[in-house]
């Protein structure tokens, strides 16, 4: 059998167990550490063992197997945890994460690494509980790489299982025609799962008898990883004590003899056991657990689709609405009262299409917990190696946003979170001389505000220095004055190069960050705000929109070509009047609005568009923000506002200097929708060029690049 | 002709290919059948500000957004006009769509290796590198465009060169 197509399912499982593995171990209470959590722990490092045992990722194996023990001794309480041994824990989990990586393309792991993180666990097993681990391997690389196989069954027998026994129903787990070295691996695995009673048969059917308090569907889950669920049988005993010998020594008899008797207070005609007893276990099994089987709800009630799939159903249910608002205009123009039924059956379809839309659109969206998970170890190595004791509080971790945005706000996040543990929040000893508590506090918020998203990190530190930020910026050659306003000064620590941190850490403090951050908001649509107070923290708020895949428009008009802007930069829109027109050094004209005087760019100018407008008291002037600047651009007219669906112009054609993306209109033509910033650079290189030409009369100017490559 | 069509098919061997033959202007042009997506008519192309003036802008095929190249005007012929005999070729460059627009579609030709003659080296507005062979049939001469070569040239401005 090849498993290579299943390589890809088993990295993808691993990473989400890591990720769980690792969730858990930061929340672990050490003084009282919760049994759940820990099962939890081992369940995965148990799990991601099976895997890649099947997978014959050895390495992987070996080092999970370990990892494993240790973690079955600490959930047992035979292991006390300690700060020291949960970083060691954690410090494993990323070398899991390693070699999972090395696995995925196809190499090696490190052994080094390998070798000397064994060392370590083992070396914690003997040094809390003065055992080795795994009886009589020898302490050193060399007890991992030796196979775990021939261990397998000294560590799973011995093993006191006191929960196990007291409660748990007894199961006898039948392996059908599982191979020698699968069914050591697999009565190891029951031998964690709980206490094995007894043990017998050949290749073709093999029984296991167990005590365990772990139900069908666990044990299920586990061994699949390994074998094919219809390799597997699993029937439950009646809990009577003497049912399942103990002693695994006299079990000579033959498999067949064993059935029967194991099942006889359940079945009553042999024959019938092997098939009818599966079947009750499955039909039983939904019925008398629900609400374990809906706290499992992962598994069973998700999917993993590739995301371009569901691009493919959001481009498809586009069109539909494209389609539906082209039949919707043509109905409107006949006459209702003959047409009653085409009229309310178009209301109809335009009902449900736009369900349709939102309930696909809803499965781009993921929680912000996707993203806000990833923080909670961040924040515990960056406070121990800044010798900070921070807290960190997470708010909101439901908000949901698209998949693709929340991929890109990781980055940008990180360095947030980063700089206020590292110029934000305050050493204890400094907090404490503050009057704050010693333990810093550091929160993560989402929340839905409109058609955006906000995003906060808030820290109760020092604060921004407004001072020391002005002297910086001087330093810098930044055009600055006293006389700024707070958000202003806040601005500036996105100018490029800028840095407050007097010296350079390995944490932050090159300045290369905090304009990079900026920068990879506004191209996601969104953008930054600081609210800072000195000595009680510092806010910094992400706004971003819901999705890149709808945009609020408005559509404008410039000669007969349409174009949409994107409503979140439109602030308003105003008939310029002459006497607020004022020309500048030439070509430049600016349009005074109350008291701010905003640069003109004519759309029709920089679009060359002909047949529109040219005189600006007879346009509209509407006034839109770009990165951060004010606009005042001329257009015909406005059209309204409407939704529409984003495509990308990169995809079959190129960037088009001015416009960001495309649309799809109702009539089915496409509309390209404008990048204002672009809009404006475009401008001015235009205006350059004319200038230009104007000076150097003989050189007309060609902006035809294919004239210059053209083959003579 | 379709006399001539049909004996070509019947030849058909494992070397001889199908070519997608089109005009422009007077001219007989060929491509890969295999480039071909489907062939439409010209219409509702959004302009596009600051491109070449062979792009004709932008369309929406069924969603999609598909630049639309005027070979006619890139290949400086006289006379170029929209009317209801234009044809817009929906080719596939790799991942790319792009539709070119021809005067008009002719005929699907099968030729053996033999009815391809290497091109000669001329060119100036159509430089041989974008040629990847000529065709003769008796009396015709098909001129065969390696349609790839073309559209992600540096001069189609089309794609984003690396430059940028």
């Amino acid at each position: 059998m090849d498993f290579s197509d299943f390589y890809e399912t088993f990295f993808e499982e691993a990473e989400e167990l890591l990720a769980d593995m690792e969730r858990h171990l930061l929340e672990l209470d050490l003084e009282a550490p919760d049994p759940e959590q820990l099962n939890a722990i081992f369940r995965a490092a148990h799990s991601i063992k099976g895997g890649a045992g099947t997978f014959g990722f050895d390495v992987l194996q070996q080092t999970t197997h370990l990892f494993e023990n240790l973690l079955d001794h600490t959930r047992r309480g035979e292991l006390t945890l300690r700060r020291d041994i949960v970083d060691t824990f954690l410090e494993t989990k990323d070398m899991l994460n390693d070699q999972l990586d090395a696995y995925r393309q196809g190499a090696e792991p490190d052994p080094e690494a390998f070798e000397r993180i064994c060392k370590v666990l083992q070396q914690i097993a003997l040094d809390e509980m003065g055992q080795d681990l795994e009886g009589g391997a020898p302490a050193g690389g060399a007890a991992a790489t030796s196979g775990s196989e021939p261990q397998a069954e000294p560590a799973a027998a011995p093993e006191p299982a006191p929960r196990a026994a007291a409660e748990g129903a007894n199961l006898v787990v039948a392996l059908l025609k599982v191979g020698d070295k699968d069914r050591e691996l697999l009565i190891e695995e029951l031998g964690h799962l709980g206490e094995i009673k007894g043990r017998d048969g050949d290749s073709e059917r093999y029984e296991v008898s167990l005590a365990t308090a772990s139900d069908r569907d666990e044990i299920e889950a586990v061994m699949c990883f390994i074998v094919e669920p219809e390799q597997l049988e699993i029937r439950e005993v009646g809990a009577s004590d003497g049912q399942p010998e103990p002693a695994p020594a006299p079990q000579a008899e033959t498999p067949q003899p064993e059935a029967p008797r194991v099942e006889a207070p359940q079945v009553e005609s042999p024959p019938a056991a092997a098939v009818e007893a599966p079947a009750k276990a499955v039909a039983k099994a939904p019925g008398k657990s629900p609400a374990k089987a809906a706290a499992k709800g992962g598994e069973s009630t998700s999917i993993r689709v590739p995301v371009n799939k569901v691009d493919q159903i959001i481009n498809l249910v586009g069109e539909l609405i494209i389609t539906q608002s082209m039949l919707d205009q043509t109905v409107s123009e006949l006459d209702n009262v003959s047409n009653s039924a085409l009229v309310n059956g178009m209301s109809l379809l335009q009902r449900n299409a736009r369900d349709l839309q939102e309930a696909v659109m809803s499965i781009r969206m993921v929680p912000m917990d996707y993203v806000f998970s990833r923080f909670p170890r961040l924040v515990r190595d960056l406070a121990k190696k800044l010798d900070k004791d921070v807290e960190l509080v997470t708010e909101g971790e439901s908000t949901e946003l698209d998949k693709s945005l929340t991929e890109r706000i990781i980055d940008p996040l990180t360095h947030l979170v980063r700089n206020s543990l590292d110029h934000g929040i305050e050493s204890p000893e400094a907090r404490e001389a503050a009057g704050k508590p010693p333990t810093g506090r550091l929160t993560l918020s989402a929340q839905h505000q409109g058609g955006n998203i906000l995003i906060e990190v808030i820290d109760d530190g020092a604060g921004l220095n407004r001072d020391k930020l002005l002297a910086k910026a001087r330093e810098n050659g930044l055009s600055v004055s006293d006389a700024m306003s707070d958000d202003e000064v806040w601005q500036l620590i996105f100018a490029p190069g800028f840095s407050t941190a007097k010296e350079v850490s390995d944490v932050s403090g090159r300045g290369v960050g905090m304009d990079v951050v900026k920068r990879n908001i506004q191209e996601m649509g969104g953008h930054v705000e600081i609210l800072s107070r000195p000595g009680q923290g510092t806010t910094t708020r992400i706004v971003l929109p819901l999705t890149l895949a709808i945009l609020d428009g408005m559509s404008i008009k410039v000669g007969e070509e349409v174009f949409i802007l994107p409503l979140s930069a439109v602030l308003e829109s105003l008939q310029p009047r002459q006497e607020d027109l004022y020309a500048m050094a030439g070509d430049d004209v600016v349009l005074k609005v109350r008291d701010e005087y905003l640069p003109v760019v004519a759309v029709h100018q920089a679009l060359d568009v002909g047949g529109a407008c040219t005189e600006p008291t007879r346009c509209i002037a509407v006034i839109v923000q770009g990165e951060g600047r004010r606009y005042a651009l001329l257009v015909d007219d406005l059209l309204g506002q409407q939704q529409v669906v984003v495509k990308n112009l990169e995809t079959n054609y190129r960037k088009v200097p001015g416009v960001s993306a495309a649309t799809i209109l109702g009539d089915g033509s496409v509309a390209l929708i404008l990048d204002i910033a672009g809009l404006h650079r475009l401008n001015q290189g235009k205006q350059q060029a004319a200038h230009d030409q104007r000076r150097q009369a003989p050189t007309p100017y060609l902006p035809q690049p294919e004239k210059e490559v053209e083959p003579s | 002709m379709s006399e001539m069509n049909v004996a070509s098919v019947a030849a058909v061997d494992a070397d001889s290919r199908e070519f997608l033959v089109f005009s422009l202007g007077e001219e007989e042009y060929a491509i890969d059948i295999l480039k071909v997506q489907e062939i439409r008519g010209y219409e509702n192309v959004t302009r596009i500000a600051n491109a070449p003036d062979f792009i004709k802008g932008v369309t929406n095929l069924r969603g999609v957004i598909v630049p639309i190249v005027d070979l006619r005007i890139k290949f400086h012929l006289d006379k170029v006009e929209y009317g209801g005999q234009t044809v817009v070729i929906v080719v596939n460059v790799g991942p790319r769509v792009v539709g070119i627009v021809v005067d008009g579609v002719s005929d699907v030709m099968t030729l053996t290796p033999e009815q391809i003659k290497p091109a000669p080296e001329f060119g100036v507005t159509l430089s041989s590198d974008y040629l990847s062979g000529l065709g003769s049939l008796e009396d015709r001469m098909l001129v065969l465009v390696d349609i790839d070569k073309l559209l992600t040239s540096e001069e189609m401005a089309l794609v984003e060169s690396v430059g940028e």
